[in-house]
């Protein structure tokens, strides 16, 4: 038989009990919908991952005031915040050979006003490192000075969301803006780095020099001489991480004169902390949808042998008349496969459908970020394809091995 | 005594000739049945034989085996010049298509299809171009007098008609072999006439038609009458009314 043939066969018989070949379409509509949206999810989330350690950078160490450490957060008491300071940043500078750019920075929330646009926003008064350790690359106009740093000079850079904010489409590179109520002169503007890895707006900030955000800023906080916030840095080859963590806890730990067995006072974390948190979270999401598509694949699969068992068993006249008018048992084979194949098929190309249908909505309403391509349809398609072989082969090969003889002689 | 080499049969090529043709179900246990005994018959193109007999007889055993739905235990059978024994089933349903026509006592046609799409079915085994199956299934309906039956369904059809369709599709692939297995006992006897006579007309345009009845009646329709009895086959000489041109 032609391929056609085989294909027209099996339409025929499908079409003479359509509701069940519908019903029993379903398990396999389920189960390819479920792997739809479980691999566009967890693509997804995968990218969402590795924007942000892109973003972020993997050769990076974050040091902050505080006791505790790892991904679960600080714990921060008032007399233990402003335990970093520059000469903290300068000592890593000069003593930790493996680090490749370092910058301490202040940080706060301030209205920002220029004629009558106005803006809540957060500023960071950075060291010149900063930029690069964060990947901060100028749009327009010129990073700070060294003299800007040393004088504490009132200059500003601007993040994009602001700078849209207050100037719209111009750059704004000269003008004079209002931090609170101190006046600052664009010096640049930040190219856009859009949606960071928790979704917040990585563009609304505004950066001016350390020294500027101390002196300016920082109003009546009753700083220490020198003190950081916060210690960014990266190392020069992303092997020397864990080594340069260790050291760099252990050189603080000196330098802030803590004894052994003390508890410290800052906490160091680098981005695969964070991102293993993230991703335990993704895989366990991953396995359940995993585990539910899975299940219905199976269960519809053995929808598909069980009517196709049944069906066997009922159109066992048809199966031994064909033999007996030249059918041979490939043939046989081939039609009974093709209609599990073709019940497989439907259910897999529908399951597509609501597939995609439910991972977009998962993706407008749910928190999760999902990922459609081309390979999640692809794959879900050979899962359908190999569902109906799978499934198809027993009933199709059992049909196939009838004795033509006992078949006709059957009721 | 043996029912091959019958003097009337000689002068054509057989299409079916078996030598000692032995078929034992479930041998060397306690349950062995031979059902098929040392059977030699030669049947000849043109030839339109019945095999008669009652129940547990052997004859389906005889007619399975003429059918090429199974192979003998012993013994050879050359089907149309094709030795049978040594083919496994793909090989089977093969020499199925190309050499038997099947005409079974219940019509045997299925029910969702058309009077033409039955017709039709084997054709698609035969690997036929789809443009030719509809004419050569109108051709054959038109042969048992069904030109204008084709768009039915079987339920819309009388039995005497179904089964007529049942024959255009057993001729459709033109075998040299028609194998009527009861053709008349679900039919009342005016039709079943008819169908013998459908018959007898196939037979004088070549066809060899094997018949197999318990029926004596139906069996005397057939030039020669072959009875088997216990497992074996014997000539009913008593019936011979000579083979026809």
């Amino acid at each position: 038989m032609t391929f056609a043939d085989i294909l027209r066969t099996a339409i025929f018989s499908l079409r003479g009990n359509w509701m069940r070949s519908a019903l029993t379409s379903l398990g396999v509509i389920i189960g390819i919908a479920a792997v739809i949206v479980m691999v566009s999810v967890g693509q997804g989330t995968q990218a969402e991952i590795d924007k942000m350690v892109s973003g972020l950078g993997s050769n990076r160490l974050d040091v902050s005031p505080g006791a505790g450490r790892g991904g679960g957060g600080v714990r921060m008491s008032s007399s233990s915040f402003f335990t970093l300071s520059e000469g903290d940043v300068d000592a890593i500078r000069n003593e930790m050979p493996e680090v490749q750019y370092v910058a301490g920075a202040l940080r706060g929330g301030s209205q920002i006003v220029y004629a009558e646009n106005n803006v809540s926003t957060s500023w960071q008064g950075v060291q010149s490192d900063f930029f690069v350790i964060n990947g901060w690359e100028v749009a327009d106009g010129a990073l700070f000075e060294p003299q800007d740093y040393s004088s504490a000079a009132k200059v500003v850079i601007l993040g994009d969301s602001v700078r849209r904010e207050l100037f719209g489409d111009d750059s704004g590179i000269g003008q004079t803006i209002r931090i609170g109520r101190v006046p600052f002169t664009v010096s640049a503007t930040l190219k856009a780095k859009g949606q960071g890895g928790f979704g917040q707006d990585q563009d609304d900030v505004v950066m001016v020099p350390l020294e500027t955000a101390r002196r300016r800023l920082m109003g009546s906080m009753g700083l220490p001489p020198g003190a950081v916030m916060q210690i960014a840095l990266t190392v020069t080859d992303a092997k020397d991480l864990t080594y340069a963590q260790t050291e760099l806890e252990a050189l603080l730990r000196q330098r802030h004169k803590i004894g052994p067995g003390d508890e410290d006072d800052i906490s160091v974390r680098n981005i695969s902390e964070i991102v293993a948190t993230r991703t335990q979270t993704t895989r366990l999401m991953s396995l359940l949808l995993g585990a539910v598509a899975t299940i219905s694949l199976i269960v519809g699969g053995i929808g598909i042998m069980n009517i196709m068992l049944v069906s066997v068993t009922e159109r066992i006249r048809e199966i031994g008349l064909r033999m007996a008018v030249g059918a041979g048992p490939s043939d046989v084979q081939k039609q009974f496969l093709a209609e599990a194949m073709l019940i497989s098929l439907i259910g897999g190309a529908l399951g597509i459908v609501i597939g995609i249908a439910g991972a977009l909505l998962v993706g407008k309403f749910g928190a999760l970020p999902v990922a459609l391509n081309g390979r999640v349809i692809g794959l879900a398609a050979g899962f359908s394809v190999a569902t109906g072989l799978f499934f198809g082969y027993y009933p199709a090969r059992k049909a196939s091995q009838l004795d033509p003889i006992e078949a006709l002689r059957q009721q | 005594m043996n029912a091959s080499n019958q003097p009337a049969a000689k002068q054509r090529a057989a299409v079916i000739e078996t030598r000692g043709l032995t078929k034992v179900y479930s041998a060397g246990t306690e349950a062995e049945v031979v059902a098929l005994k040392d059977v030699g018959v030669r049947i000849a193109r043109g030839d339109f034989v019945a095999i008669m007999g009652p129940s547990g007889s052997g004859k389906s055993t005889l007619m399975n085996l003429i059918g090429c739905l199974d192979t003998p235990t012993s013994g050879t059978y050359h089907c149309d010049g094709v030795d049978v024994s040594t083919l496994d089933a793909e090989e089977l349903a093969r020499l199925r298509l190309d050499k038997i026509g099947f005409v079974f006592q219940g019509f045997n046609l299925l029910p969702r299809m058309s009077a033409l799409e039955n017709v039709a079915m084997p054709l698609g085994y035969a690997q036929v171009a789809v443009a030719e199956r509809k004419r050569m299934a109108e051709e054959a309906l038109a042969a048992v007098g069904l030109s204008e039956r084709g768009a039915h369904r079987p339920s819309e059809l009388s039995g005497g008609q179904q089964q007529r369709v049942a024959i255009a599709r057993a001729l459709i692939n033109r075998p040299p072999i028609l194998l009527a297995d009861e053709p008349t006992g679900a039919l009342d006897s005016r039709t079943g006439e008819e169908i013998l006579a459908l018959f007898k007309r196939l037979r004088d345009e070549d066809h060899t038609v094997v018949l197999i009845t318990h029926d004596a009646e139906v069996a005397a329709h057939a030039d020669r009458i072959l009875v088997m009895h216990d497992g074996e086959l014997h000539e009913q000489g008593a019936h011979e009314t000579g083979v026809p041109a």
